[in-house]
């Protein structure tokens, strides 16, 4: 996979739930950009106005827990974001990033990260890059199952071609 | 090397001898269920699979739940297309009025022993309860799943939980549930599989050993799991062939093993904010509230209704609160109506809404003003979970019930004895 993600940096603490990302009374919407359009709305209203698309959110411990609503990852893509990178992440949310195709990482380091930061992640190397505070940090990457699913731009084209469906 | 249960449900069906946490296999699944916050998604995203169909019906099940009955027209629409893609596809509807996915799916007999379950609800794996593999995903794989029978799952490593000890008057599971959470906090066990048992766990009927493993999600679990008991076997009338009950074997490793006894647990309160901020009710009594709540998958079962019965019994709900009672099954309603049960909870001023997630989510159903201070059986208490600005202190039943009297938080045992 030849990649790389570029961006200026939202910051968000720990423990970061779904309803927090996209709340209940939103999740009867199933257009994403609809979706998109309320993300955050409770926590971080501004969000909306600043963010540009390929910007990256980085966060602290347990990003996404809470309930296995789709709608919170999917918001947070189709509102521009490429990627999220925290501390740690809820199973499902992360599970379901991958599968619709947000990219996902682990890092444990998020707390040298500041809002507005332009950083990179290159995905091909492993490494974060923070343009603005002049640092460089490796990451682990994703086991082959989610390269491959990612890669093909989630589980459904994943799936498509698993199947061979024309 | 020796396995837990959860290695062994996965190695069986992944048809291999030995599997260990970190490992990634493919296996098929037994069940699948989707509920009406996450079908319209997943309807979407199978249809992006052209020609595909789905690999086996009669192992598939929509669950109206979350906007039942139809909150508003564009929940009454998703309704439509959900009925209508599952009668296209010969797939089981548990209709709005019946109950929330957990305690339906483990009624009508899907949840069985060493079997892999999906659903679409985080709190899917309260299903472990019957020594399943029981857990959460999100919409889009599971339209991938509809389509292959086939999931992804790394093993994860397995923590022991042993509850030793009896609960002590108007103590309940709940105050279990919220006393491990507290004490794991928010992702201690996450992508972890808990086996939980002891005295405790065997002293306790299959809906209270419910209301636990479903309240272990806010602890981050990948899965929960129980042992298999005469109870759990009576309970789905017996094993079938071909099912096999798994024990973990003597040397299975554990990444860590914890001892609790609850012999002398106190009413466990947690504070808004987190379902892990528990605290014991002496620190929180006295708080004035507007709304008491008896909901969720994991907070209104028929052991709840007649909990909270005993303490409202021959006294009124304080006239500053509204006391919303959401059953989890219309299962339960029957058999509360039977017992008059009901009529002992409308009687003290409770106001009953049909079976459905209701209150927990914030669904329409009794949603909170800003600023409105809520008691409650259900699941969490993130804010803005009941509507922006309203506080959730999540309790037992008990604890939610004598505090609707009282106005304000207060310990149960004040009214149904026990200090």
């Amino acid at each position: 996979m030849n990649k790389s993600l570029n961006g200026k940096v939202f910051k968000f603490g720990d423990d970061i739930d779904t309803g927090q990302i996209i709340p209940g009374k939103y999740v009867v919407l199933t257009d994403p950009d609809e979706l998109a359009s309320h993300v955050f709305e409770d926590i971080a209203p501004e969000f909306k106005s600043k963010v540009e698309l390929g910007d990256i959110i980085v966060a602290g411990k347990n990003f996404g827990t809470g309930s296995s609503r789709e709608h919170a990852p999917k918001a947070i893509k189709f509102s521009g974001i490429s990627a999220v990178i925290a501390k740690s992440f809820a199973r499902i949310f992360y599970r379901n990033a991958i599968n619709i195709g947000l990219f996902a990482i682990t890092l444990p380091q998020v707390d040298e990260f500041k809002e507005n930061d332009q950083i990179t992640i290159n995905l091909n190397e492993g490494k974060v890059i923070n343009h603005t505070q002049g640092k460089e940090y490796e990451f682990e990457l994703p086991h082959k199952v989610m390269l491959d699913i990612f890669a093909e731009g989630g589980i459904i084209p994943f799936t498509k071609k698993e199947l061979n469906l024309k | 090397m020796g396995m837990t249960v959860t290695e062994k449900i996965i190695a069986n069906k992944a048809n291999l001898s030995q599997v260990k946490p970190g490992q990634i296999v493919q296996a098929p699944v037994d069940f699948a269920f989707f509920h009406d916050n996450n079908a319209p998604i997943a309807i979407r995203q199978f249809s992006r699979l052209p020609n595909a169909s789905v690999w086996d019906s009669s192992k598939v099940m929509f669950v109206l739940d979350h906007h039942s009955p139809s909150t508003t027209l564009r929940a009454a629409q998703h309704h439509q297309n959900i009925r209508d893609f599952a009668k296209k596809h010969n797939i089981k509807v548990s209709e709005v009025g019946r109950g929330v996915s957990h305690p339906v799916v483990a009624e009508e007999g899907y949840a069985r022993p060493g079997r892999i379950i999906l659903g679409t609800d985080s709190h899917t794996v309260g299903l472990g309860t019957f020594g399943a593999l029981a857990t959460g995903i999100g919409s889009t794989e599971m339209a991938a799943v509809l389509a292959t029978g086939s999931i992804w799952l790394q093993v994860p490593e397995t923590v022991k939980i042993w509850l030793d000890g009896k609960l002590g008057p108007n103590i309940t599971p709940k105050d279990v549930a919220l006393f491990l959470l507290k004490n794991f906090g928010p992702s201690f066990l996450n992508y972890a599989a808990v086996e939980i048992a002891g005295p405790l766990v065997d002293s306790l009927n299959v809906e209270e050993r419910m209301a636990i493993t479903i309240m272990c999600l806010e602890m981050g679990v990948k899965n929960a799991i129980m042992p298999v008991d005469e109870k759990i076997l009576k309970y789905i009338n017996g094993t079938q062939k071909t099912e096999k009950i798994f024990e973990a074997d003597e040397d299975a490793v554990y990444a860590s093993v914890v001892n609790f006894d609850v012999s002398s647990l106190e009413p466990i309160v947690a504070t808004p904010g987190l379902p892990t901020n528990g605290v014991e009710v002496s620190q929180v009594v006295g708080i004035e509230i507007n709304q008491a709540t008896l909901g969720s998958c994991s907070g209104a079962f028929l052991h709840d209704l007649e909990a909270a019965a005993e303490i409202l019994k021959g006294r009124k709900v304080h006239p500053g609160v509204r006391f919303v009672v959401v059953p989890n099954s219309s299962r339960a309603v029957e058999k509360a109506a039977r017992s008059g049960i009901i009529s002992t909870l409308v009687e003290a001023g409770a106001i009953f809404s049909s079976p459905a997630c209701g209150t927990c989510g914030g669904y329409e159903v009794g949603v909170l003003a800003p600023d409105e201070t809520c008691i409650s059986t259900t699941t969490r208490n993130m804010d803005g979970r009941m509507g922006p600005g309203g506080l959730i202190y999540l309790a037992s039943a008990r604890t939610v019930a004598a505090s609707a009297v009282m106005g304000k938080i207060t310990d149960p045992r004040k009214l149904g004895g026990g200090i």
